[in-house]
């Protein structure tokens, strides 16, 4: 019974695997950029669980000083493509990805 | 171990990057008080901050000459401040100040000329530092997010531009996809080894892959974290967001990103593969091969259909990015060939001058309503500013690798690195294609030399000439004497002056 309540490193891991493959599945197939950006945020929660997981098997500080300064840049990079995001709906009036088209080979 | 306070030799290390700080917030508020006529002014200020910041790094020279040692590490073990992080230290401010100069009249004609612009060309140079001089991988990631953040605005600093914006999106959605895939791989190898120190990890590594050789948790980090450096420096697979983040940026801020921004994903590169993650040489090897030539083939390619001479360019420069990917594979099965990163480091260095110079001539193309960057406004374009054709046709031989060009030199090296360590097939396939790269430099050179001029004389700033002295003449002298510029790379490598050859550096 104990042991079953006992959530090791493994489990952190595999559910920040889970995490990860949802948020590059979530880019690669949603159309919406708000979508899309939600999606980056999970794969960078993803590595801050790691982060926070592995700092706690090692005992240091590292993994979880790292983690801040994740979650920091997550923010950073949210403010900036919120703000790109308007700047080009002001422009085009969509979010849809398969409408940003104009530049192509 | 030094303890938890910075001392007096850690605040020299960050002088150069705390001017630049210093100067980008200087501009934010210099910008806030000076009227529109006068906003030259923030550029001229940024300029100052970069000469203060090279003076910076020229103390940190110094002092490590003082000391007669190769580097020194500092700020708690997270800077790693040797001869390779002050040679790019220096490659970064001077494609920067040559791309600032670039700038001035362009925003002007674009009526975006704020001091942002400035500020956040300053901050994200801040970033490359970081990622040069990193010696631990959340240095290194901070620094990669400051520099790609920065670059992401300036990217769509154009915002009434249609063009500008979409470029801006896609390049955000991209790198920041890219950016948590790196994480997420130096997160693992933070688990795996416990240090996010590079020079602990990779004394870890070894340990552990003595173990086990295809230790599973090793490969996926090193596959993901892979892919986020090669994102950074625009390789094929992983290339989709250059053309058009280059195609729709202003056409200064591509010259900046296509040299100085890359220039610091190289850093990155060899930072990480060589320093922290070189145990796993043998696995990292077959991939940049494959990698390399994908990147060589697709981009060559791609590049021969393009109409636009941003787009072309952006090809080109992934084009560039293969074959400098050869100088990582050179070496035996057990020894990297400090050859080949003696070659990566003289491309670097030729490549920003040659590649700044060909985007200078076409920022100089922009003026009133004309936007400039399709491959008809290059016609006739010997007839309307001939110094600036002939600039450019020499900037494109160069790219091409045609001697005596400065260009010719960097592929010189990386090639010969090849040979020495008996590679003789990618050898050849890099010859191949940079013959095949010629038809579409030649074909910019057609139309600008045998097409009928359209429009009258081209009128040219002297912000712009001077930065097409300075890039002109350094192409045209590193070619001619290239002895003088060897030696700066056998400096930073710790090689013997003139020396071809030398053993792995220290590290």
């Amino acid at each position: 019974m104990e042991s079953m309540l006992h959530i090791t490193t493994l489990h952190y891991l595999v559910l920040g695997a889970a995490l990860f493959l949802l948020g590059v599945i979530g880019v690669l197939t949603r159309r919406n950029v708000v979508i899309v950006l939600m999606s980056i945020e999970l794969i960078l929660n993803a590595v801050n669980l790691n982060l926070i997981a592995f700092s706690r098997m090692w005992g240091g500080l590292h993994g979880q000083v790292f983690a801040i300064f994740v979650i920091t840049d997550a923010a950073a990079e949210a403010a900036v493509g919120l703000g790109i995001l308007i700047a080009f709906f002001r422009n085009k009036e969509t979010v849809n990805i398969d409408e940003v088209n104009l530049l192509k080979w | 171990m030094g303890g938890l306070a910075y001392n007096w030799n850690d605040y020299v290390l960050a002088l150069p990057i705390t001017l630049l700080a210093l100067f980008s917030i200087g501009i934010l508020l210099i910008d806030l008080m000076i009227p529109p006529e006068t906003k030259w002014a923030n550029a001229v200020t940024a300029l100052i901050g970069v000469v203060f910041s090279a003076a910076g790094v020229y103390k940190i020279q110094l002092m490590l000459d003082q000391r007669h040692s190769a580097g020194t590490i500092g700020m708690m073990r997270t800077v790693i401040m040797d001869r390779f992080a002050l040679y790019f230290f220096y490659l970064f401010l001077a494609g920067t100040a040559v791309a600032i100069l670039m700038s001035i009249r362009y925003m002007k004609d674009e009526h975006e000329n704020h001091g942002e612009y400035y500020a956040l060309m300053l901050l994200s140079v801040i970033g490359m530092m970081c990622m040069a001089a990193g010696g631990d991988i959340v240095l290194i990631f901070i620094g990669l997010e400051l520099m790609a953040i920065s670059t992401y605005v300036l990217v769509g600093f154009l915002r009434r531009d249609r063009r500008s914006n979409e470029a801006a999106l896609k390049y955000l959605l991209l790198g920041a996809f890219s950016s948590g895939i790196f994480a997420y791989g130096l997160s693992l190898f933070y688990g795996l080894t416990g240090h996010t120190n590079l020079i602990d990890i990779n004394r870890e590594l070894t340990r552990i892959l003595a173990h086990e050789p295809h230790n599973p948790v090793a490969i996926i980090a090193l596959l993901t974290t892979i892919t986020g450096l090669l994102f950074k420096i625009a390789a094929i697979p992983f290339h989709q967001w250059a053309p058009d983040a280059y195609e729709g940026a202003p056409t200064s801020i591509t010259g900046f990103m296509s040299v100085a921004v890359k220039a610091a994903g190289w850093a990155m590169l060899l930072r990480i593969l060589l320093w922290g993650l070189y145990p796993m040489r043998t696995i990292w090897v077959p991939m940049l091969v494959f990698v390399s030539i994908a990147t060589m083939t697709g981009a060559n390619f791609a590049a021969l259909t393009q109409t636009n001479t941003k787009r072309l360019l952006a090809y080109s420069s992934i084009a560039h990015v293969g074959y400098m990917l050869l100088g990582m594979v050179a070496g035996s099965a057990t020894e990297f060939s400090i050859d080949g990163l003696k070659g990566i480091l003289v491309y670097l260095l030729v490549y920003t001058f040659m590649n700044l110079g060909a985007f200078g001539v076409i920022t100089s193309l922009r003026h009133r309503n004309v936007i400039g960057d399709e491959l008809d406004d290059l016609n006739g374009l010997y007839a309307r500013a001939p110094v600036e054709a002939v600039l450019m046709l020499i900037f494109l031989l160069s790219l091409a690798g045609i001697p005596p060009l400065a260009g010719f030199w960097g592929k010189y090296f990386i090639f010969f690195s090849l040979i020495e360590s008996g590679h003789y097939a990618l050898a050849a396939l890099g010859v191949l294609y940079s013959v095949f790269g010629l038809y579409y430099y030649l074909k910019m050179a057609n139309a600008m030399f045998m097409s009928q001029p359209e429009g009258g004389r081209l009128p040219v700033s002297w912000s712009m000439r001077i930065a097409l002295a300075v890039t002109g003449f350094a192409t045209v002298f590193i070619g001619i004497m290239p002895e003088k510029f060897i030696d700066i790379v056998n400096w930073t490598l710790g090689m013997p002056q003139g020396a071809t050859t030398a053993r792995l550096f220290v590290r």
